[in-house]
């Protein structure tokens, strides 16, 4: 195991992050912050609370996982997306390094820079509305485990992609759509029947019920099934990484 | 480890298929000893940067074995890789990052723990330490293909692949890359580079191995490949300037110049008579005087032509 080569990506990232400060970090917290005065105060003074939950902390689950998951992505994919698209991936290929390495490193700062978001959503979001957190403990867990599938489902897109469209297509048409179907800015039980059994196909669903049942002990779905779904999914994208790298797919020729 | 004297690098019947079906290498065998400075000479498209991915573990070769000091660049790819240095063709750099920065990456990447000393040194010896904290793309072209070579002996390599050092370099810049290229050899690395400029092969290596459509045509010591098969020519610059080639020289092949005024003997140096005592004696009785004589050899431009268009 070549530890000081996981350490050198994962320096050379997080020095992207510190150097697109404003593009990484303080957009996101901008946007939040728009989505609690418009759906927050806004709207939703005029929105009666859901289960004993006031509308503006019910949403900010959701908000810290829109933010996580389009950011993981976003990160993790162009981490490794830029490299092929220079050529500087010619070291990485040449250097002593498993695909292990390669992977601990552009995922674990991609995963790092999303749970740092996601806490400064956090802080954020304890502006503007009273937060509860029932389960600290599960919160974090939720909160690292989603980000680094999703980093790894990232990078599974970077090395995807050949070109920027590819790069945003999936964010753009899979992660939002799902993410805000998944039942970010309401409960599921607020749909009617047909589009609640719809809505038990979309795998963000299972994200965000974990989530904010971590926060107010509300939850679409069980807890257990919640993590069952994330576990399934972060061995699917580790097997697809492996996979890559066995075959050389889009890296190697 | 192995003997002292066993080559460095055993390349041993190597292929490569690639997807789309072009076969860019067949049964490539070739050693490279240590310590020498090898040049691998070919036309665009022959072959050299698929041997030299292969090696360094970008490209994977569909038969035969690579290896290193004793290593397979397969099985046993993290030894290998450590000891191998890479600047590829393209000015493929980062851009937003400082020099330092790159550099000290590179050596991280390769499984070196941070040694400031050592980057300072190969940023000095590349005449880029004033510019260690500017960002790469301030730099020029030549600036960036030093941070290039700054990168590839980061993590001090035993061997480095130089992939058309000067592709696209002014000439005094070139130069200097002789200069740094021998610098390097007087260190101990062992140096491969690609290059199709037969000069700078002729002006630095000890080796020369040709290398077309995918085979490698030969491997010489540079002074023997240039003495084997260099012919040397005699040019006299005549006193009177000639309408023919008078009877009496014919036996000697003589070929006149446009304006009858140059004769261009050709002969092959090796040969134990050349026939030059014969000829200047033939020309005083046949009263031909020259001006002035000159030889000249054969470059090894002629000798590449001449072995590249042979039918394979």
């Amino acid at each position: 195991m070549n530890f000081h080569a996981v350490k050198a990506i994962y320096r050379f990232e997080m020095a992207r992050t510190w150097r697109t400060l404003f593009q990484s970090v303080v957009s996101p917290v901008i946007s939040t912050s728009l989505y609690f005065v418009v759906f927050g105060s806004a709207i939703g003074s005029r929105i009666p609370q859901i289960e004993g939950v006031g509308y503006g902390s019910f949403i900010v689950p959701g908000l810290i996982m829109l933010s996580l998951l389009t950011q993981s992505v976003s990160n993790a994919s162009f981490g490794i997306f830029f490299p092929k698209f220079t050529g500087t991936i010619y070291e990485l290929l040449s250097a002593p390094l498993s695909f292990v390495e390669i992977t601990l490193g552009y995922v674990g700062a991609a995963a790092t820079k999303s749970i740092l978001l996601g806490l400064i959503i956090l802080a954020t979001a304890s502006l503007f509305v009273p937060l509860h957190i029932a389960h600290p403990f599960w919160m974090l867990a939720v909160l690292v485990l989603t980000a680094v599938t999703f980093s790894l489902f990232g990078f599974i897109i970077g090395v995807w992609a050949d070109n920027f469209e590819k790069l945003q297509v999936i964010p753009l048409l899979v992660i939002t759509p799902l993410v805000f179907l998944g039942g970010s800015f309401y409960s599921v039980s607020m749909l009617p029947p047909f589009w609640q059994t719809v809505s038990l196909a979309n795998p963000v669903l299972y994200l965000v019920s974990g989530f904010r049942w971590s926060f107010y002990e509300l939850a679409d779905v069980s807890i257990a099934v919640s993590a069952a779904m994330i576990a399934g999914f972060l061995c699917a994208c580790l097997a697809a990484v492996w996979w890559i790298f066995k075959t050389g797919y889009h890296v190697k020729n | 480890m192995t003997a002292p004297t066993a080559p460095l690098v055993a390349i041993a019947g190597l292929s490569k298929t690639y997807a789309t079906g072009f076969r860019a290498l067949m049964e490539v065998d070739l050693e490279i000893r240590r310590g020498e400075i090898l040049a691998l000479l070919g036309p665009n498209g022959a072959g050299k940067t698929t041997l030299i991915s292969i090696i360094c573990g970008i490209v994977t070769p569909s038969t035969g074995s690579v290896t290193v000091d004793g290593h397979d660049i397969i099985t046993d790819y993290r030894i290998t890789r450590s000891m191998i240095g890479l600047v590829p063709q393209e000015l493929t750099t980062d851009a937003f990052e400082t020099v330092w920065d790159t550099v000290s990456f590179s050596r991280g990447l390769f499984g070196r723990a941070p040694n400031p000393a050592h980057i300072e040194k190969v940023l000095k010896d590349l005449s880029l330490w004033d510019k260690k904290d500017n960002r790469i793309k301030e730099l020029s072209g030549g600036m960036k293909r030093r941070v290039m070579i700054a990168k590839a002996l980061s993590h001090e390599p035993t061997v480095l692949f130089l992939d058309e050092p000067t592709a696209g370099v002014d000439v005094s810049l070139r130069k200097n890359m002789w200069d740094l290229v021998r610098a390097l050899r007087a260190s101990g690395v062992t140096i491969i580079l690609t290059t199709h400029y037969i000069e700078e092969a002729e002006a630095i290596a000890d080796r020369i191995g040709i290398i077309n459509k995918g085979r490698i045509v030969l491997v010489e010591a540079t002074a023997d490949l240039v003495q084997k098969l260099g012919k040397k020519q005699l040019i006299l610059d005549l006193q009177h300037p000639l309408g023919s080639v008078p009877a009496a020289l014919s036996a000697h092949r003589l070929e006149l110049s446009a304006d009858g005024a140059q004769l261009t003997y050709t002969y092959d140096a090796a040969m134990e008579s050349t026939g030059i005592a014969a000829l200047l004696r033939d020309l005083g009785e046949a009263g031909i005087h020259f001006r002035d004589l000159k030889t000249e050899q054969s470059s090894l431009e002629d000798i590449f032509v001449t072995l590249v268009k042979e039918p394979a």
